[in-house]
């Protein structure tokens, strides 16, 4: 049990001073074009990345789940109509749940 | 409220309180999954206030259910969390925290936080929008993960509500503004999907996804040839 508290509070240590440590880094560093562009793309590479892994895989398998797909589907479908956020995720979110509901995925 | 008030005030407040409800319920998932993993209720909740970004706790818990070292989980837990690091310093051109307040606003700096700041026309709306982001996902995240862990065993599985869904939906819909805005965009975003899932079957959970940050690296060098 120490040692799940060691670990916890490590994690929670190495986070946080990951997030501070972007913020304390000086400005100059983003006066390269490069690397601002860099910061700039980042979040979209991840995020995207983040997508994928999140919605196709399992642990360290591809996973394409039905419901879970058809849930990012509708996403799509929704922001191609230009739906609000929340109608995003709740259209996305309801898809995969009616699905489980009849028995898919 | 003029118009030009509701554009750029009201808009980052509505969609930051929105996706913090949306995305900090999931913290279920996580209080449940971290109690059915062996972690106390408090371990969870630690985590959760002091850790406070999702990803990186669930991998913490992942490998720990797994009966995997408690070292490399912290490890994998810390490395996921570095993309933290590159958004702190794009998030610090347009928050410009100073004082004893950044130390704060370094808390929220995440994923979903990042994304509702950068979504903004100018930096007072990103300001209020990553306030109102913070705030009520800080809270929501951090509640439902009390529930979750105290309501492991009790609860029906968070798929069946579709929450699984949540995460990654909020991902795509806010990233979707950007992919409007240029081919480089697109093609990062698809560099870094094929990068994450490519290797999946061969690094450790959570690392593919840091490694999808060599798109940006590419899409950057390649704009300035």
């Amino acid at each position: 049990m120490t040692g799940v508290w060691i670990a916890v509070l490590v994690t929670a240590g190495g986070c946080y001073a990951l997030k501070l440590a972007g913020l304390t880094v000086p400005q100059r560093v983003l006066a390269n074009q490069r690397v601002r562009r860099f910061a700039e793309l980042v979040p979209v590479a991840l995020l995207a990345a983040l997508a994928a892994v999140q919605s196709m895989t399992s642990g360290q398998s591809i996973d394409l789940d039905p419901a879970r797909l058809a849930g990012m589907a509708a996403a799509v479908v929704a922001l191609l109509l230009r739906a609000p956020f929340l109608v995003v995720i709740i259209a996305a979110a309801a898809t995969a749940a009616a699905l489980r509901a009849f028995g898919v995925g | 409220m003029p118009a030009n008030m509701t554009g750029t005030v009201a808009r980052p407040v509505r969609d930051g309180v929105g996706l913090g409800l949306a995305v900090g319920v999931s913290g279920v998932a996580f209080g449940a999954a971290a109690v059915s993993a062996g972690l106390s209720t408090w371990q969870a909740c630690a985590l959760s206030l002091f850790a406070f970004t999702g990803a990186s706790q669930f991998a913490l818990v992942g490998v720990i259910a797994t009966g995997g070292s408690l070292l490399a989980g912290s490890a994998g837990a810390i490395l996921l969390g570095s993309r933290n690091t590159l958004y702190g310093l794009r998030l610090a051109d347009v928050l410009h925290p100073s004082g004893p307040g950044r130390l704060l606003v370094a808390l929220g700096v995440i994923d979903e936080t990042t994304a509702i700041a950068l979504a903004q026309p100018d930096p007072p709306a990103a300001r209020k929008g990553f306030a109102a982001t913070f705030a009520v996902l800080y809270m929501t995240w951090n509640l439902s993960t009390l529930a979750g862990a105290v309501g492991a065993g009790k609860i029906g599985s968070p798929q069946a509500f579709g929450l699984d869904v949540v995460g990654p939906a909020a991902f795509l819909a806010l990233i979707w503004p950007r992919l409007k805005a240029g081919r480089t965009e697109r093609t990062v975003a698809l560099g870094g999907v094929a990068v994450a899932l490519g290797l999946t079957p061969l690094l450790p959970v959570g690392v593919p996804v840091i490694l999808a940050a060599t798109a940006a690296v590419a899409g950057a060098l390649w704009e300035s040839r």
